[in-house]
């Protein structure tokens, strides 16, 4: 048995951060419909990237909406709100990203939701929470991200604040929301209620920094600062980041100095013997190291320090990783078919008994079970 | 308040982040959480230090990490100590570990091993690479796999060094789904009483969370390009990014030039139509860059603001905590040690509008090894 199986979820959500947590839900075996609005439905289907497009479609759709189905209902229309109330009667969980407000507006707030079936989790995220100067803002990854500190830790010293070139507020969010979803749910056997769930996506971004915003609350207040040469981590000492070599680049991460000079034939790094050092020079440290790692490979390097057990790697794009025995071994990726084609995208991360998760349903079409559903369910 | 974790025991070997963040968040939803440590070290994380800050014998960000979990020292090499291990593990729902492949079959602890004493138990394994395969005893650390993971190409602009996150992702991320997967497996074995294995790595999870990137390679067989200036999403096009503004910085997210125009009326602007905004991102980057120069990020954000565009400043956290939202999120709590109030930030999720909240603080080594042992005798405990 999967470990989701038999539970039934609706998702009103667009974009990625409600609907990567539907995906995640889907693939650890929950049947996940998506309440999609007539003509454009879920926004992202339109959203493209690179101006790749796959059936019409944006790519990144298809790859975050796999393994689910769709349901076309205005919601703005009585016939149409009655059935998705009749859905709602029947399911497990309901999920929405709708700026706060919204739900309530349509009749469906959780205290309305939860008259109709009061075992339902329902679950939101919104941008900034519910209250506060900014709770009708987009909650969008990027602006996320601006505001809450985030873009002073990577990248160096010099550079403009750097976002996170992923949508890791989206994620964060995401993978929270499915935690809280799951926890109600397994609540729900002892105390046989539904419940509210509710994430923000400022607030998965505080818990993302929770080891740094800890330390910056308690030291003063005092703000991070990057290294000036291959940051790795702003509250991390040399040698901690990405460095070129004379061909590819070489990751360090925690390694004694002196050691590292050593195997290194670097002997000017043999002197900073204080580890409280490490921190404090470690700019005049990562320069050192920068330098001289331009000498050899970064294949050379690896050859001469990883049979020593020091943290190192070499730094890999999307071609040579492909290459990569370790990549392949993991079988990462899946074919999903969309109408007659398919399209390759990886699978879930998480292995159960053994097994890898994968489902080759693409995502659907707008509305593609819309009379399946109301069929099945007698709508 | 009942916990909805109320019941439920996790018994944690591990170290460092991975791990221990996913019994952090079972702890705060009220699992209760054992640490299983070796004597006199324990949990390595207990020395390792951020900017040399330490609160006793472990290290601030130890603290932060393992806040409202118990301890129990026990030497796993050590037959007493195992037969004790053994007796919690009978108790046990979930076990988590972060151990290189073949630490625990060393000590009879896999999971063919352990279900045999207690057949319901959810086993969990995170790895750095996965169990098989020629990465599987590389250090699972985490700058190393978000350098495997093709990551570092993501942040940073065109001309960089690959750029990595500058937080521990690859540990979050796992550690996060380690939790989901938890929670998924305790929701079947109460339906079936059936147990569960549950296999993370690092690498997997950064694969993951790249996969709107990597379903794109996969169809066009091209990199992502990060752009030359501002790059904020090298698959989105202009003007996604961060833009120095005449006295700060503004974010800007995704919008229609012609909209974005209206309120910039740049004549160098108006060349561009939308259908070029991905392929000629640079030049109109860099013309939006030469823009935003010209006016402070309060004057922009409020004629933005004006026309519904998406633009936020861009804060540190000093300015962060003084805006409304922050205040009203009550993202802090704080728990003691020794005579040391700690500020710390609480679980980011909200169940039936409560926070979890919690005061423990991390316990010290060993600390409730003997009162373990009581329990598992069925003796009374105070």
């Amino acid at each position: 048995m999967k470990l989701l199986e038999d539970i039934l979820i609706l998702d009103f959500s667009q974009f990625l951060s409600g609907p990567s947590a539907s995906l995640r839900l889907a693939d650890l075996g929950a049947r996940v419909i998506k309440i999609e609005r007539p003509v454009t439905g879920d926004i992202c289907r339109s959203l493209y990237v690179s101006d790749v497009k796959v059936n019409g479609e944006s790519t990144i759709f298809h790859a975050i909406n796999r393994n689910k189905e769709s349901y076309q209902a205005d919601i703005k229309n009585l016939h149409d709100l009655n059935e998705i109330k009749k859905l709602i009667v029947l399911a497990d969980v309901l999920i929405h990203n709708f700026r706060p407000g919204v739900m309530e507006r349509i009749g469906l707030s959780y205290d309305n939701v939860k008259a109709l079936n009061p075992n339902l989790v329902y679950a939101s995220i919104n941008g900034y929470g519910d209250e506060g100067g900014w709770k009708d803002k987009p909650g969008q990854d990027l602006l996320l991200q601006a505001v809450s500190g985030l873009t002073f830790l990577s990248g160096n010293k010099e550079d403009n604040p750097t976002p996170m070139g992923v949508a890791v507020t989206d994620i964060l969010a995401g993978t929270h929301l499915v935690q809280g979803i799951l926890t109600a749910i397994f609540n729900r056997f002892t105390n046989g209620k539904g419940a509210l769930v509710e994430v923000s996506m400022l607030e998965s971004l505080l818990d993302f920094q929770f080891e740094v915003l800890t330390c910056f609350y308690n030291d003063g207040h005092t703000l991070p600062l990057r290294s000036a040469v291959s940051n790795g981590h702003p509250y991390i000492g040399a040698p901690y980041g990405i460095y070129k070599t004379a061909e590819g680049y070489l990751a360090l991460a925690m390694v004694d100095i002196p050691s590292l000079g050593r195997l290194l034939g670097c002997d000017a790094l043999v002197f900073y013997t204080n580890p409280s050092d490490w921190f404090d020079k470690r700019d005049e440290i990562k320069v050192i190291l920068q330098d001289h790692l331009n000498l050899k490979s970064a294949l050379e390097w690896l050859a001469i320090l990883e049979p020593e057990d020091i943290w190192c790697a070499e730094v890999f794009d999307y071609d040579m990783l492909m290459k990569q025995d370790g990549y392949k071994v993991l079988d990462m990726e899946q074919d999903v078919s969309i109408g007659n084609q398919f399209l390759k995208t990886t699978r879930c991360p998480i292995r159960v008994d053994g097994q890898i998760l994968k489902s080759a349903k693409g995502a659907p079409s707008l509305g593609e079970h819309t009379i399946a559903i109301q069929k099945e369910f007698d709508l | 308040m009942q916990l909805p974790l109320e019941g439920v025991t996790i018994l944690e070997f591990s170290q460092y982040l991975s791990g221990p963040i996913a019994g952090l968040r079972l702890a705060d939803l009220g699992a209760r959480v054992i640490k299983i440590e070796r004597p006199v070290k324990g949990d390595s994380c207990r020395q390792l230090a951020i900017k040399n800050f330490w609160l006793d014998e472990s290290s601030l960000i130890f603290h932060t990490i393992n806040r409202n979990k118990e301890s129990v020292a026990a030497d796993l090499k050590n037959p007493e100590d195992m037969a004790f291990v053994k007796k919690l593990i009978m108790k046990a729902d979930v076990i988590l570990h972060n151990f290189r492949p073949g630490v625990m079959e060393n000590v009879a602890l896999d999971y063919a091993s352990v279900k045999k004493i207690n057949p319901g138990i959810v086993y969990t394994e995170i790895s750095g690479y996965g169990k098989k395969g020629p990465w599987k005893n590389k250090p699972g650390q985490d700058l190393l796999t978000q350098s495997i993971s093709g990551l570092t190409n993501s942040s940073g602009n065109k001309n960089d060094y690959p750029i990595p996150f500058g937080l521990a992702i690859g540990d979050y991320l796992c550690g996060n789904q380690a939790v989901q997967a938890i929670l998924a497996a305790l929701i079947r074995r109460h339906k079936t009483g059936q147990g569960a294995l549950l296999e993370l790595s690092l690498l997997e999870s950064l694969l993951d969370f790249q996969f709107e990137f990597f379903t794109t390679y996969f169809q066009t067989n091209q990199q992502p390009k990060r752009s030359e200036f501002n790059n904020g999403h090298s698959l989105l096009s202009a003007p996604y990014g961060i833009y120095k503004t005449l006295d700060s910085y503004i974010a800007v997210a995704m919008m229609p030039l012609e909209k974005l125009n209206k309120v910039l009326q740049n004549k160098e602007l108006e060349k561009y139509n939308e259908s070029e905004t991905f392929k000629k991102r640079d030049e109109i980057k860099s013309v939006l860059a030469k823009c935003f120069l010209t006016e402070d990020t309060n004057t922009w954000l409020q004629k933005m603001h004006e026309h519904d565009l998406w633009v936020m400043p861009v804060l540190n956290w000093e300015e962060l905590m003084r805006t409304s939202t922050y205040q009203r999120l009550n993202m802090e709590q704080e728990f003691i040690v020794g005579n040391k109030k700690i500020k710390t930030t609480r679980c980011p999720i909200r169940i039936n509008r409560q926070y979890f909240l919690s005061t423990n603080p991390a316990p010290k080594l060993g600390e409730h090894t003997e009162k373990l042992k009581k329990e598992v005798e069925n003796k009374k405990t105070t």
